[in-house]
């Protein structure tokens, strides 16, 4: 999956190596690499044919519609406004760990079913990893690494410190975006609420019990000092 | 994912412009909940994406003389939020409750809930929607079939419809309005859905050139008692192993009229006429909700692992039938 994954972002500069002689010799005879290359080049041929991308390719630019290939993405992402130079295919997951150096959202399932993920935009929690990064410009997107800026933990992440409610961490980043939204929208939440609050996130070592004394330890935290922290 | 490219319209006439004759050339894209993870497994691989979520007139509930419009793009966590304080249509908020997660709600459509594609694990692993191996025999007569249809499966499909609304709606008797390069047509929620014939047709009968603008809840509606009951193996993070929508026009304790739809177990929403039928001119108590649960099994066909979906059934329509009068 991983290796799936690369390729989608540098599509682009390796098919600019491969234009290139390798040690700037031209190859001699047959080799096993130019054979790979050649019949990769034949599939993704026929591959793109069956697609219409050739036709599309030849004509001129559709108004309105960008890519295949990378172009400007603006996302502002902590309050910051980043630009990037992406295919549209690359997810807003990818554009954060890969492109951008933030690696607090998790890729795990990659399919919206596990929430390691979960980033926040325009206040909603969302799965980065089936959100394209094309899709969330002009979105105000909130990642874990806005959440403790001057080395400050958040109270939703303090109070999942104190109250145990992590064991090998993986899932966490992404239960605690869900939970603050979830004390964004509802700053008295109920022990109820909180189970509907974190069903989109799994947690393969269990730790719920303490993820649900945190969330409600937090909350309570955050009305102190007047709600949105 | 393979590449593609993007297209995002400010209008639902650009945006059919964009959209091409078959879908290989374009799909409509929205939340993505559904339509990013085939593309992932290249179980669908459209060469253009057509962004809708852009359009103004696509988001948000407003009310019309014939009945409540919801704007096709308009996330389910509006919905939620629109009917839940409301408590109205509750056969209709038991549904959208019942699309967990937080995140999948927040993301994901009131268009794209009835257009999302079967969860059948033969057609998610490439196999195609009739999921048949290479000779073209149907693998689920004989193959793991715990989760598939116990209705409408004489051939040549055998998937459930997943989507979580379309039962309720079609409860309602609710339309749905679809724009193409010919204009506006209004169909029936259930008119959307078919058994698809062959390998070439698919579940919806929606074509590639159109867009799925919005869905309108008659006003009738609110002059039912209604409920939706699902039966689940998890609570959250999953679809329903069966459910049933009912909407019943009552004359004090007797049902003048009554609407019972199941899902989860028919490659359509199922409407359940037999049990329909024992209903009217009935007083709702739990005898004649056991007899119309009873009656809702008439005509299943369970297959070698799914039988236990029908005593699913039997008990989601008793209980839907009997929440809807609580």
């Amino acid at each position: 999956m991983a290796d799936r994954d690369e390729r989608d972002h540098t599509t682009e500069s390796e098919s600019a190596q491969d234009g290139k002689k390798r040690n700037g010799k031209p190859s001699k005879g047959f080799s096993r690499r130019q054979f790979i290359k050649g019949t990769g080049l034949a599939v993704s041929a026929s591959v793109l044919a069956s697609e219409g991308l050739l036709k599309a390719a030849a004509q001129e630019k559709t108004p309105g519609v960008s890519g295949p290939g990378p172009v400007p993405v603006r996302l502002r992402i902590n309050g910051k406004e980043h630009v990037l130079r992406l295919e549209p295919r690359v997810t807003l997951l990818d554009a954060l760990r890969n492109r951008l150096d933030m690696t607090g959202a998790k890729k795990v399932c990659d399919r919206a079913s596990c929430g390691a993920c979960t980033v926040v935009i325009d206040g909603r929690p969302v799965y980065s990893c089936t959100v394209l990064a094309i899709d969330a410009q002009g979105r105000s997107i909130g990642t874990i690494e806005g959440l403790a800026p001057e080395d400050k933990l958040h109270p939703v992440s303090q109070s999942f410190v104190d109250n145990d409610a992590q064991q090998c961490g993986f899932c966490t980043a992404g239960f605690v975006m869900a939970v603050k939204a979830h004390i964004d929208k509802h700053p008295h939440p109920t022990a109820e609420s909180v189970r509907q609050s974190l069903n989109g996130n799994l947690c393969r070592c269990g730790t719920y019990v303490g993820i649900r004394e945190a969330v409600l330890e937090a909350a309570t935290k955050m009305s102190r000092k007047g709600g949105r922290v | 994912m393979r590449a593609f490219e993007y297209g995002n319209p400010s209008s639902v006439k650009q945006a059919i412009s964009l959209l091409g004759s078959n879908w290989s050339e374009a799909a409509v894209f929205a939340g993505g909940t559904d339509l990013l993870s085939l593309m992932k497994d290249s179980i669908v691989t459209p060469g253009r994406l057509v962004n809708i979520k852009e359009i103004r007139e696509l988001h948000g509930i407003r009310e019309e003389k014939t009945g409540m419009v919801i704007g096709a793009a308009t996330p389910l966590e509006d919905l939620y939020d629109h009917f839940s304080p409301r408590k109205i249509l509750p056969a209709l908020l038991t549904a959208i409750e019942g699309v967990s997660s937080y995140q999948m709600r927040s993301m994901g459509t009131a268009g794209g809930d009835l257009l999302q594609r079967p969860r059948c694990w033969y057609f998610r692993n490439g196999f195609g929607l009739l999921a048949r191996n290479s000779k073209g025999q149907p693998l689920v007569p004989n193959g793991d079939n715990r989760y598939h249809a116990i209705f409408g499966n004489q051939g040549p499909a055998y998937f459930v419809s997943p989507s979580s609304l379309a039962p309720a709606l079609v409860a309602f008797d609710a339309s749905v309005r679809i724009e193409g390069p010919k204009g506006m047509r209004e169909i029936k929620v259930a008119e959307l859905f078919r058994i698809p014939r062959d390998a070439e047709e698919r579940e919806h009968t929606i074509a590639p050139k159109e867009i799925l603008t919005e869905i309108v809840i008659p006003a009738s509606a609110h002059n039912t008692r209604s409920a939706t009951y699902e039966v689940r193996e998890r609570k959250f993070m999953d679809w329903p192993l069966a459910t049933a929508s009912v909407a019943l026009r009552m004359e004090g304790r007797q049902v003048r009229q009554a609407s019972v739809v199941l899902g989860q177990v028919a490659p359509t929403p199922w409407r359940a006429e037999a049990a329909e039928k024992a209903l009217a001119g009935k007083t709702l108590d739990e005898a004649t909700a056991t007899s119309a649960g009873e009656a809702a099994v008439e005509g299943a066909h369970p297959l070698s692992k799914n039988g236990y979906k029908v005593q699913l059934v039997r008990v989601a329509v008793k209980r839907a039938l009997l929440a809807a009068i609580a």
